[in-house]
């Protein structure tokens, strides 16, 4: 019975296993060993930390790493405010099939690939498309107004891409909360406001951790989207990496790019868990 | 003196099914009322209408003499402990109990003097920074309480708040919680589909069914006294049989049931016709068991039969007696004072009643 229990452990464990090793953690030791080699002849390598070094030499490099971090921040928090009256909405007002019905209302958007709905904004927002030419028709504007390429344009599709990563989250916490304690709250004379403060918000805190989490994650790691809607110029980290990789063939340096990016997402993660006194347990669990 | 909450034919209506339908009532200033009724009868739909989280279709409420139906529910001086307590479970108990306090916008200080003062008079002092998972269920219903309590409610609104304890701790909380009412001397309106938590802790009883109070009064007198076919059966144990009237005489009615059983009852002063449909209803322990048929030659009614099952329940056991094989069994309440104890299935035995414990009800097939 024993050895029974214990073979079917490694069953269930083994894919698990084989996919955290070979997918994750062997590409990764790789690439940092990569990161910390200097090309000094032709196939001849030392080990140094020089691509760090350059990282932190070029003003450019850093400047894009620190907007990144900053934009992607400023997408989750712009996320968070978006879809948390949704959420709210859907979990807690909405009965019955209204409620599903807004639920795949949010699913909808992912049926199609994330450049085709890229695309989608870009229809939208160039100097010839729809938002323009309403302008032009009403008169708002007398001529052609270009808003692809410049960063409103990247939030904006960074924060509609993630909608649905932050709702989910948010709509689950957000129904385990029983309606009693919100009544409850209301009957001991609470105002809709300092229920939302006091109630509501304390207990959807791990929903709304983890929804931070996995849009802030997703948003750093976005390249169509900056790419797509803020044009050549969009700064952002991850064009940079692509650009050492593949167009530069510096793979050494992308490697410390890459590592850097790694760095940044961890540390930011962590002093969030730490400020808002989540763990990774509860908000993910 | 003006009552602390009165309902003027109250009405709700839920698209075509009237939830409550025409209600008056008014509770006197400190005492303990109770809405009892079977699940779906609209006692929650009460409650919720003077706690002000639904609206009237119709009628009044007022509390101390004035209208409430323009006060939110966080203005109303009503608070109300829920079903499932609904305590917050992202906060101590010292921050529940002075949620209501801190959002009045009271000192610090001085709440924290307060909360401090209610735990004592709860019985729970130094529990303050426990968290809400940490507490036993009777120190949550507790907390619950003072939660409100310490608002000075003119009326406390109480949502079955029993229903999930275990029954051991029931039984204890049923006269804690009339001690506490009795302590705050606060008017308490408690709602239950449990007749045991109402007869034993209520000053006032209405009995609820289908949207109606069936009958409001005392413990006593809706046991003793019930008006209605529903309050007879709905309160206390009841055998119940169906009828026709064969003669009246006086204020004796002779009943024939459906099985062919002869039943003398009182006709509690309602107008019966010769001929007219009704229902029996005679309490377990209304019924005097015997070993001998002579000893109850003093009493109407009166069968010989056999003891069919003993449905053994320490104080509250049961025989069901049968007199002859067409009859449907009837509940008899054992007597615990020795003599019956070793009676058996199959024994000889007879029982009897009086008139007066066999009540009679005009039968309205619904």
């Amino acid at each position: 019975m024993k050895t029974e229990t214990k073979i079917g452990f490694i069953l269930l464990i083994t894919p698990l296993l084989l996919w955290l090793v070979l997918l994750i953690i062997i590409p990764h030791i790789d690439m940092f060993l990569v990161s910390i080699r200097e090309r000094v002849g032709v196939r001849q390598y030392q080990s140094s930390l020089a691509n760090y070094g350059t990282f932190f030499e070029e003003p450019l490099y850093i400047w894009t790493f620190v907007r990144t971090a900053t934009m992607s921040i400023l997408a989750t928090l712009i996320t968070l405010v978006i879809a948390f009256p949704a959420s709210y909405y859907i979990a807690k007002m909405a009965k019955g099939r209204t409620q599903s019905v807004l639920f795949l209302l949010c699913l909808v958007p992912f049926w199609v690939s994330e450049i085709v709905r890229t695309f989608g904004w870009m229809i939208l927002l160039r100097e010839t498309g729809l938002v323009s030419s309403v302008l032009q028709w009403t008169g708002i504007v007398s001529g052609p107004v270009e808003m692809l390429y410049n960063d409103t344009a990247i939030m904006i599709g960074l924060v509609y891409t993630s909608m649905l990563f932050m709702v989910v989250p948010l709509v689950t916490t957000l129904e385990s909360l029983d309606d009693q304690i919100i009544e409850a709250a209301y009957d001991l004379g609470g105002s809709g406001l300092s229920i939302l403060r006091e109630v509501i918000i304390p207990h959807a805190a791990p929903g709304i951790v983890a929804g931070s989490i996995v849009v802030f994650m997703l948003t750093l790691g976005n390249y169509l989207t900056p790419t797509m809607l803020g044009g050549k110029d969009s700064l952002w980290f991850t064009e940079l990496i692509y650009l050492q990789f593949i167009v530069r063939f510096n793979w050494e340096l992308g490697a410390a790019f890459g590592f850097m990016l790694l760095l940044l997402s961890s540390i930011i993660v962590w002093s969030v868990l730490r400020l808002t006194g989540q763990t990774l347990e509860k908000t993910m669990g | 003196m003006t009552p602390d909450l009165e309902c003027q034919h109250l009405i709700k209506r839920f698209g075509e099914t009237q939830a409550v339908d025409d209600v008056s009532f008014s509770v006197p200033q400190g005492s303990f009322f109770s809405i009892l009724g079977p699940s779906g009868c609209g006692k929650t739909t009460i409650m919720r209408m003077i706690a002000g989280f639904l609206e009237p279709s119709g009628g009044d409420i007022l509390i101390r003499g004035k209208s409430v139906l323009d006060t939110p529910p966080n203005k109303r001086p009503v608070n109300m402990v829920f079903q499932h307590l609904a305590l917050f479970p992202m906060m101590c108990v010292a921050d529940n109990i002075g949620y209501g306090l801190r959002r009045q916008g009271m000192a610090k200080a001085e709440i924290a003097r307060r909360v401090e003062e209610m735990l004592h008079r709860i019985n729970l002092p130094g529990l303050g920074q426990r968290k809400i998972n940490e507490l036993s269920g009777g120190q949550k219903q507790r907390i619950a309480i003072a939660r409100c309590m310490i608002l000075n409610p003119d009326v406390l609104l109480l949502d079955e708040p029993l229903g999930a304890l275990d029954l051991k701790l029931r039984e204890h909380m049923k006269i804690e919680l009339k001690a506490l009412q009795s302590e705050f001397d606060t008017t308490f309106v408690y709602i239950t589909h449990d007749q045991s938590e109402a007869l034993v802790m209520s000053d006032q009883i209405a009995v609820m069914n289908t949207g109606r109070f069936e009958q409001v009064g005392s413990g006593q007198e809706l046991y003793y006294n019930p008006q209605t076919a529903f309050v007879a059966g709905f309160v206390g144990e009841s055998n119940r049989w169906i009828g026709r009237v064969e003669r009246i005489e006086g204020r004796e009615a002779q009943v024939l049931t459906e099985n062919g059983l002869t039943i003398f009852s009182s006709s509690q002063g309602s107008s019966l016709m010769t001929g007219d449909q009704v229902e029996i209803f005679v309490r377990p322990e209304a019924i005097r068991l015997s070993k001998k048929a002579e000893n109850l030659d003093d009493l109407r009614n009166r069968l010989s039969g056999k003891v069919v099952s003993v449905l053994f329940n320490g104080a509250a056991s049961n025989i069901l007696f049968q007199a002859e094989e067409e009859l449907e069994p009837i509940e008899v309440a054992l007597p615990q004072s020795g003599e019956m104890t070793n009676l058996a299935r199959g024994a000889e035995v007879a029982i009897g009643w009086t008139t007066d414990q066999a009540r009679c009800f005009k039968w309205t097939d619904g």
